[in-house]
């Protein structure tokens, strides 16, 4: 059966990938930011997932004002990088993992989540980002990808408990998959930023390491946080915190952080970076 | 500035991008969409005022495009994502486009972000602003 033992958040900020594309990773500027990734780049090489759900927003890239999907699945065998406007990044496509995304979507509409089937998309920084910052730079990506876009940019952004609802019943959709696949769910974005208005700029520090604190064991009370809270403490990008929440929820309710990692800034943003892994009983 | 009429009104210099201000907006974003593609971005660049007359857009929308009035684009109902299509066209960073709608210069912002960022202190609420 498929199962999940681990799962990560990290902020997926698009001048990351632009600095990785033209080889400045190694630059002793980016150090403080990229060696915070030196761990989790060991760490996944023993995980070896066979398949990630990696759970992002979309930018304006595959979602114009025309269709807005709170909750969208990506059913395809593989999706390109986006151009985004100044090319598409030189990485690897992303292969999709059909069967299973099926089996999610199917398990997921009927447990109540009505997500939206995408069976064509082209996949933006928020999720290709985050792939280049836990596995490097790769000729191909070592596993499987199925992109669960959330709705981030228009208000309102689903609800935290919504979110953390949904995370649980991933997990059970996985775990009723027949195939023996390792499933890592990644949640991205955040942490507190705002792109707009005369506040931008806002980084709200203490707030983000409380939301790393108490992401193990107070869930709970993380789902309970609104997202008019999430603008006034973190921003008005800081609701994408949300969707480390859709994480979360795939874990068991015991988990072990083995890793964290968090700096300001990286452009407008604080990173932050985190690791769970489930014990596991023999 | 605040453009919203509601619960979070209240939170100095944010505008929340919500159903109100989507629908005033958009087709000033899908226009910023159009950018995505390279030959419109030509096309944008060549003659500005006649590519953005392909777009009902209002007077005021265009006059803030042609101006790079971010402040103004976004109370207008654009969307910052949408944007900064607009910068990216013109080779500008997210960072550049962003530091327009504060008080501070693009160096002075960059200085801020690189001392730990704005702070939440008194920023949390218009009244504490008064």
């Amino acid at each position: 059966m498929a199962k999940i033992q681990a799962g990560l958040g990290t902020s997926h900020i698009p001048l990351l990938g632009r600095i990785m594309d033209i080889g400045d990773s190694d630059k002793a500027e980016w150090a403080p930011v990229f060696s915070g990734f030196d761990f989790t780049r060991q760490w996944i090489k023993e995980q070896k997932p066979d398949v990630v759900i990696l759970v992002y927003n979309d930018h304006a890239t595959t979602f114009d004002m025309k269709f807005i999907p709170t909750f969208a699945i990506g059913c395809a065998e593989a999706f390109q990088p986006a151009d985004e406007g100044y090319g598409a990044r030189p990485v690897p496509t992303v292969k999709g993992a059909p069967e299973l995304a099926w089996h999610l979507t199917e398990s997921l509409i009927l447990q109540g989540f009505d997500m939206t089937i995408v069976n064509e998309m082209d996949v933006d920084h928020g999720l290709t980002v985050p792939l280049s910052m836990v596995f490097g730079e790769v000729e191909e990506w070592p596993c499987r990808v199925i992109p669960l876009a959330v709705n981030t940019v228009v208000y309102p952004a689903p609800t935290g408990e919504r979110c953390l609802a949904l995370g649980k019943a991933l997990r059970e959709a996985v775990e009723q998959f027949p195939e023996d696949l390792n499933v890592q769910v990644w949640g991205t974005g955040g942490m507190s930023h705002q792109l707009l208005g005369e506040r931008a700029g806002l980084i709200n520090q203490p707030w983000d390491t409380e939301f790393m604190d108490s992401l193990a064991d107070d869930y709970q009370r993380l789902a309970g946080i609104s997202q008019v809270e999430y603008i006034r403490e973190s921003g008005t990008e800081g609701c994408e915190m949300v969707m480390w929440l859709i994480m979360r929820g795939a874990l068991k309710a015991k988990v072990k952080e083995v890793h964290r990692h968090y700096h300001v800034p990286v452009s407008n943003t604080a990173l932050g970076h985190i690791i769970f892994e489930e014990e596991v009983s023999q | 500035m605040n453009s919203n009429n509601n619960n979070y009104s209240d939170i100095p210099g944010t505008t929340v991008f919500d159903g109100n201000m989507a629908r005033k907006g958009f087709h000033l974003n899908q226009f910023c969409m159009s950018l995505m593609n390279a030959a419109n971005r030509e096309s944008f660049k060549q003659n500005e005022s006649a590519y953005l007359d392909r777009y009902p857009l209002t007077d005021a929308q265009k006059q803030a495009v042609l101006a790079r009035d971010f402040t103004q684009l976004i109370a207008l109902g654009g969307n910052i994502y949408y944007l900064v299509k607009i910068s990216s066209c013109d080779g500008l960073s997210v960072a550049a486009a962003v530091s327009t709608m504060t008080d501070l210069s693009t160096e002075e912002y960059l200085d801020m972000m690189r001392n730990g960022g704005r702070s939440p202190e008194g920023n949390r609420y218009l009244k504490e602003q008064q």
